[in-house]
């Protein structure tokens, strides 16, 4: 059993418009336990059990917890639902399937953290999971999970779904606290992190939609517990989707420490086309590309550090050999020169030089100059921008110089206008 | 819905100007946002127009100039192409006869590109307004604009 579901485990079992079938199968138990625990003890909790943040960056969520307790005033906690990197859609089920579960993550980290107001941040695509997420709202404040004096308690929390409207780049934290004050999503210069000043200026507590959902495993299971499901490098489960050329493509559950091909062979099945793996590219547009050979390699986000990537939100795209190495790189800085925000310009104007340069390689007229202000721009792009998508949109670059090199001097030295 | 309905269902502060626009291009048969409107809302929640337009113009769901009943968006990105074997993108161009950001004489459709929607494990997929289609193939692609031309969906 490579699958272990934690997370998913009331998908297709539940009715996700009934909060009735969610108490049933153990929903809201956590919350009532943990508005019988001190802050301090659900904190410590969710600090043994390890656990990282499940939207890309791999932070430690208790430590962001904690700088976030130790706020003063008005808190809020941001849900982080702009899935939009493209291979990524666990959150989307997530939302769609058992949207209460992230209500109850949500009221667990207010609870830990005196936050008294939430915000559930959806990307304005998903239509679907915007309406279901809002009648979950409702109906938690009908049963009184939401609201104040919850379940009696003197404890008092609400939420607000609110809707992007079309920006990849919302994702980042602090681009996705502007939108959320109605204004362009353009990053801000951190320190202060948002548990320092966030929205409005008050401390605000971001995390992902499947950081949430696992708050109520932690605290059913403890956190020592949870900290053995995994490897030493990570703890829990991860839901990865799976995605590309491969025969079962779809979204999966499996605890830390698992390969990428046991994950691409026994669950997806190889690829649907029969044809060999070419590269599989990991997290989404903004991860590296890998060769097969690599595919043994776990799951986790600090064994990929060792080539400055990381697994991202867990998308694994699979490609096989009929596609082009170059085509593929063209289409990932074609997404980010569309989704820069233009704030810094390393990122507004290099993408755009990203694109010519790869172009140059897909129609074989690169030169070696053209490969070494390729590797200059992607390095400058990834050092001196101010978010997330500068730093890693030229993963794909990097990590196929290094995993690649032969397909880079192949393009080179059969350039067309040299060798026609 | 006419405006006043959708701005009296948003208390009259900036935070909930995305909120707004996005219901005025849904309410509008042409999806877009009116220069009348974006000033009207402006006053709503008193900031400039300016304020109001550098919003408009940030978020590519919403659109400052009239676009077709239905908007259709293609995904782009690359789990989705993977699995594209026909390519949508010609398939609806050829049914359509319009370019990537046009709109059909009749104004029944325009044809946009989209980043990735977050269906890659049914791709290749497309939205059609709000509805959203997947594994899609040449003939679910004809027959979903089919449906559309006559007012079956």
């Amino acid at each position: 059993m490579i699958e272990r579901k934690e997370l998913t485990k009331r998908f297709g079992v539940i009715d996700p418009l009934s909060i009735e079938d969610y108490i049933n199968h153990d929903g809201y138990e956590m919350l009532k336990q943990a508005i019988t625990m001190t802050p301090e003890a659900i904190r410590e909790e969710v600090r043994l059990s390890r656990i990282t943040g499940r939207g890309g960056a791999g932070f430690p969520t208790a430590i962001k917890m904690n700088s976030f307790a130790a706020e003063k005033g008005e808190k809020f906690i941001v849900c982080n639902a702009d899935e939009g990197e493209p291979g990524n859609f666990k959150d989307r089920y997530l939302m769609e399937q058992d949207p209460h579960q992230i209500i109850e993550g949500m009221l667990i980290s207010a609870l830990a953290t005196g936050a008294t107001y939430g915000y559930i941040y959806i990307r304005g695509e998903y239509r679907k999971a915007i309406a279901i997420m809002k009648e979950a709202v409702t109906e938690a404040r009908l049963y009184n999970m939401l609201g104040t004096h919850i379940l009696g308690s003197s404890f008092t929390f609400d939420i607000e779904v609110r809707r992007g409207a079309g920006a990849y780049v919302c994702g980042e934290e602090f681009a996705l606290i502007e939108s959320l004050e109605g204004k362009a999503g353009r990053t801000r210069v951190k320190p202060p992190y948002p548990a320092q000043r966030g929205m409005f200026q008050h401390p605000t507590l971001i995390n992902n939609v499947e950081t949430f959902c696992n708050l109520p495993f932690i605290l059913r299971i403890g956190g020592a517990e949870y900290a053995k499901i995994g490897s030493e490098y990570a703890s829990g489960t991860k839901l990865i989707s799976l995605s590309g050329n491969v025969r079962n493509k779809g979204l999966y559950e499996v605890p830390y420490g698992r390969t990428i091909r046991e994950v691409i062979e026994t669950l997806g099945g190889g690829t649907n086309t029969g044809r060999p793996i070419k590269m599989v590219q990991l997290g989404g547009a903004c991860g590296a590309i890998i060769p097969d050979e690599l595919l043994d390699m776990d799951i986790d986000n600090e064994r990929f550090e060792m080539f400055d990537s990381k697994m991202g939100a867990g998308a694994i795209i699979v490609i096989d050999d009929s596609h082009d190495l170059f085509d593929i790189i063209l289409r990932n800085m074609e997404f980010f020169a569309h989704e820069s925000c233009g704030k810094c310009t390393p990122c507004r104007e290099g993408h755009i030089q990203l694109v010519r340069l790869v172009r140059k390689f897909v129609d074989r007229v690169a030169t070696m100059d053209d490969y070494i202000s390729l590797k200059s721009l992607a390095d400058v792009i990834h050092e001196t921008t101010l978010c997330g998508l500068g730093q890693t949109s030229p993963t794909s670059i990097l990590s196929t110089m290094e995993f690649f090199h032969e397909d880079y001097l192949d393009r080179i030295q059969n350039n067309k206008e040299v060798r026609p | 819905m006419d405006l006043q309905t959708i701005l009296s269902k948003y208390p009259p502060q900036p935070q909930y100007l995305i909120e707004m626009l996005i219901d005025v291009d849904d309410a509008t048969e042409q999806h877009y946002v009116s220069e009348d409107e974006l000033r009207t809302i402006a006053a709503y929640v008193g900031v400039r127009d300016s304020q109001v337009y550098s919003v408009m113009s940030f978020y590519t769901m919403l659109s400052t100039t009239p676009r077709g009943k239905y908007v259709i968006q293609v995904c782009k990105d690359v789990p989705c192409y993977l699995n594209d074997d026909f390519n949508v993108l010609k398939t609806i161009q050829d049914e359509l006869a319009i370019g990537i950001g046009d709109t059909t004489p009749d104004q029944l459709f325009s044809l946009e590109l989209t980043a990735c929607i977050g269906c890659c494990d049914e791709a290749p997929a497309m939205r059609v307004n709000h509805e959203t289609y997947t594994n899609l193939s040449d003939e679910k692609v004809r027959s979903i604009l089919e449906s559309y031309r006559s007012g079956l969906l």
